[in-house]
C-alpha cells in the first residue's frame, strides 16, 4: 500500500505534524506514515552561509526509499537554501518522489512578530501541499487562488489558499489516475473552529 | 507568452548553481537546459532557440562576457542575464554595456530572481511582438501596387528604389491619374522612415488660409473657429514623410512659408509663438509644368529647386500600353475580391478594347472602368458590353495604326453593339454579310 512518508528531521516540536498528515490525506487521498529515515541534518549544514542546503537533504531523503513510499516529505525547522538563492521555503523533485519543507521562515517570530501557532500551521500546510504538488508533476500555477501559485515571500503564502485549483486537481488526476473530487469535499482548514 | 513557450539556458561551471536554477525554472514551467561552459552553450544555441540565457561571468575557458558577445552575434535579441559570484561592479557594467539585460549576484533573493525573470520574459515578449509587427507592417507596405512590366515603369521603379534609400526631396511629375501618390508611398515604404507615417496633403484642395492651418496647425483662438489647439500635418509627419500633392497650386505666400520650413525644419503653429522642430522628408507631386510657371513668375525658383532634388517622371498609360492588361487584371482581381464576385478574366475582345483606348485619365480611369464593369458583369468574364468608357468609343484609336487594326476594332465594336447579329452588323458597316463573315474569320473575331 502506497504512503506519503512524513519525515521530521531534527524537529523538536512535532505538534504540527498531526494536522499536516490529516490535511495531506484529505488532499491527495494517500495515507501518511511518519518515519525517521536517519537523515543527518548536520551533513547539510553550510558554515559559510549558516544555513542548510535543501538539495543535500533531499538527496538523503530519496536514497533507498521504501517500496511503500509513494512520496517522501521531509520537515525541518532550520533555514534552507539552494546555492543560487538566499533561502527557500522548501524544495521538491518535479515529478519525483522527494520534497522537503522548512518551518523556519514560516514562524511569525522570524519577522519580529508575536508567534501565532495557527498561522504557522496554515503556512506549513500550504507549503507542504505545494512541494508535494511538484512531486506529482504540477508546476507553478498562474492562478492566485491556487496553492501551486509561486511564493517567494511569506506574504505570498498567506494570500493564497491551501487548495489546488481545478486545473491543478486535473493535473493530479492525470498523474494519479483518479479525481481528487470524487465523492470528496475539500477541507478548508481555516474554517475549522 | 506561456512559460512553456520560453526557453531558458543556464550557463555556469558550478553544478550546484546549474541544478538549483534548473529546478527553480522547471517548477515555473519554462523549457530549461544547462551548459557547464561556453562551447557547450554555443552548441546548444545552434541546436534550438533560446529566449533568455543566464551566464556566469567566471568560467574556465571563454568567460561570460566573451560568451555574451558571441551570443549577440548569433541573435542580438536573446535576453542575457549575467550571474556573478562577486559584486564586481566594473564587470557587471561591462556586461550591461555589451547588451546584458541585467545581472545578479550569487546568492540572489528568490523574489528578486522571480521579478528579474518576469521582466526578462516581458522584454523578450515585447521584442518578439515588435519584430512580428514590423514584419506585418512590411508585408502590408511592400506588396507593390505599382503594376507593370514595361521598360518605362521598370525604370521608374529603379529610380524609386534608388531614391528611397536617401533622404532627398523628390518631385513626382506626371499627368493626372498616373499614380503619383502610389509612387510617393512606394518611396516611403522602402525608406528608413517607413515605420513612421506618410502624411498626404492635397495642396490644391484648400483655400490659402485653410492650407496654412492644415500644414502648420493652430493654437486655440488663433482665428475665428479655432476652438482647440490643433497639430498640423507637418507635426504629424514628424520622422516620416510629407507628401505635398498638387504643389503647383499653392499661392506665393504659401510657397515662401513652405520654403522656410523645408530649409529650417522649424515652424510655429498659427497664433503660436513656440518654435516646433520636426524631422520629415518631403515628396511633392504636380501635373503642372513648373518650369513654365517659374518663367511666368507664378512659382518660386528657389522652392522648385529645393523640392526637385530628385525628379521622377511618370509616363502616361498610353506610352506604356503593354502594362494596360496587367493593370486591368490587377483591378479585376481586387474588385472581384472586395465585391465577392467570381469574375476571373476579360474576354479577348474586352481586353483588346482596353489596350486600344488612350486612357486620358490614366490608371485612375482604368480603375473606374473596371469597377463599373465588375458591377454590371454577369458571367465570369468581363465582356465588351460591360465596358463603358468616359469618352466616346469613336475616340478609341485602333490599338495600332494600320488600316487592318482600325477595321478589326470597328467590326468588333459593331458586333458588340448588335450582340453578334451578323445581318444588323453588316448593315451598319455597309458591307455584305459574306464580306463580314470573311472579315470575322480573318481577324478571328467572336460573334
Amino acid at each position: 500500500m502506497p504512503y506519503i512518508y512524513i519525515v521530521p528531521i531534527g524537529l523538536e516540536d512535532q505538534g504540527y505534524l498531526e494536522t499536516l498528515e490529516s490535511f495531506i490525506f484529505d488532499t491527495f487521498h494517500l495515507k501518511t506514515k511518519r518515519s525517521d529515515l536517519g537523515i543527518s541534518l548536520p551533513d547539510a549544514f553550510d558554515p559559510n552561509r549558516n544555513q542548510y542546503n535543501s538539495s543535500l537533504l533531499l538527496k538523503q531523503l530519496i536514497t533507498n526509499p521504501s517500496r511503500e513510499a509513494e512520496k517522501i516529505l521531509g520537515v525541518v525547522d532550520v533555514d534552507l537554501f539552494i546555492p543560487i538563492l538566499t533561502f527557500v521555503f522548501g524544495e521538491a523533485q518535479l515529478k519525483g518522489i522527494g520534497a522537503v519543507v522548512s518551518i523556519h521562515r514560516l514562524h511569525n517570530r522570524f519577522y519580529g512578530l508575536p508567534e501565532d501557532r495557527e498561522v504557522t500551521t496554515e503556512r506549513l500546510l500550504k507549503e507542504a501541499i505545494h512541494e508535494l504538488g511538484h512531486t506529482f508533476g504540477l508546476i507553478h500555477c498562474s492562478q492566485p487562488q491556487c496553492v501551486m501559485n509561486s511564493s517567494t515571500y511569506v506574504e505570498n503564502i498567506d494570500q493564497k489558499p491551501a487548495e489546488l485549483c481545478p486545473l491543478c486537481q486535473r493535473g493530479i488526476k492525470a498523474e494519479r489516475g483518479f479525481s481528487l473530487n470524487d465523492g470528496f469535499k475539500f477541507p478548508w482548514w481555516g474554517k475549522k473552529e | 507568452m506561456k512559460p512553456e513557450e520560453i526557453g531558458i539556458l543556464i550557463v555556469d561551471d558550478e553544478a550546484s548553481v546549474r541544478d538549483s536554477l534548473y529546478q527553480w525554472f522547471k517548477a515555473d514551467g519554462y523549457r530549461v537546459d544547462t551548459a557547464d561552459e561556453a562551447t557547450s552553450a554555443l552548441k546548444k544555441l545552434q541546436d534550438s532557440p533560446w529566449d533568455i540565457i543566464l551566464l556566469d561571468i567566471k568560467m574556465p575557458g571563454m568567460d561570460g562576457i566573451e560568451l555574451q558577445h558571441r551570443i549577440k552575434q548569433i541573435d542580438q535579441n536573446i535576453v542575457t542575464i549575467i550571474i556573478t559570484a562577486y559584486a564586481a561592479v566594473d564587470t557587471a557594467i561591462q556586461a550591461l554595456k555589451d547588451g546584458a539585460f541585467d545581472y545578479v549576484t550569487k546568492p540572489v533573493d528568490p523574489d528578486d530572481l522571480s521579478r528579474l525573470i518576469r521582466n526578462a520574459v516581458e522584454k523578450r515578449r515585447l521584442v518578439t511582438e515588435n519584430l512580428q509587427l514590423r514584419h506585418q507592417i512590411e508585408e502590408l507596405l511592400l506588396p507593390d501596387e505599382v503594376v507593370g512590366e514595361s521598360p518605362a515603369i521598370k525604370k521608374v521603379m529603379e529610380m524609386v528604389n534608388t531614391v528611397a534609400k536617401t533622404d532627398s526631396t523628390v518631385m513626382i511629375l506626371g499627368e493626372s491619374g498616373t499614380g503619383k501618390e502610389l509612387i510617393a508611398r512606394a518611396i516611403h515604404s522602402r525608406s528608413a522612415r517607413r515605420y513612421f507615417p506618410i502624411i498626404t496633403i492635397n495642396c490644391g484642395a484648400y483655400p490659402e488660409g485653410l492650407l496654412e492651418s492644415e500644414l502648420f496647425g493652430h493654437e486655440k483662438g488663433s482665428f475665428t473657429g479655432a476652438m482647440y489647439t490643433r497639430k498640423g500635418k507637418l507635426e504629424m509627419a514628424d520622422k516620416g514623410t510629407l507628401f505635398l500633392d498638387e504643389i503647383g497650386n499653392i499661392t506665393e505666400k504659401m510657397q515662401m512659408d513652405l520654403l522656410r520650413v523645408i530649409e529650417t525644419k522649424k515652424f510655429t503653429r498659427l497664433g503660436g509663438d513656440k518654435t516646433i522642430d520636426c524631422d520629415f522628408r518631403v515628396i511633392s507631386a504636380t501635373n503642372k509644368d513648373l518650369e513654365r510657371a517659374i518663367k511666368e513668375g507664378s512659382f518660386r525658383e528657389d522652392l522648385y529647386y529645393r523640392l526637385n532634388v530628385f525628379s521622377i517622371v511618370l509616363p502616361p498609360l498610353r506610352e506604356r500600353r503593354s502594362d494596360i492588361p496587367l493593370i486591368a487584371k490587377y483591378f479585376l482581381n481586387k474588385y472581384a475580391q472586395s465585391m465577392n464576385k467570381n469574375v476571373t478574366d476579360f474576354s479577348p475582345q474586352a481586353l483588346e478594347m482596353f489596350t486600344g483606348y488612350d486612357w486620358p485619365g490614366n490608371i485612375r480611369e482604368v480603375r473606374n472602368v473596371v469597377e463599373r464593369a465588375m458591377v454590371v458583369s454577369k458571367g465570369n468574364q468581363i465582356q465588351v458590353e460591360d465596358l463603358s468608357f468616359p469618352f466616346p468609343v469613336s475616340s478609341i484609336p485602333s490599338g495600332g495604326d494600320s488600316l487592318e487594326d482600325v477595321e478589326r476594332i470597328q467590326i468588333e465594336k459593331v458586333l458588340s453593339q448588335t450582340k453578334g447579329n451578323i445581318a444588323q452588323a453588316a448593315e451598319i458597316l455597309k458591307i455584305s454579310r459574306l464580306t463580314l463573315y470573311n472579315k470575322i474569320e480573318k481577324y478571328h473575331l467572336k460573334r
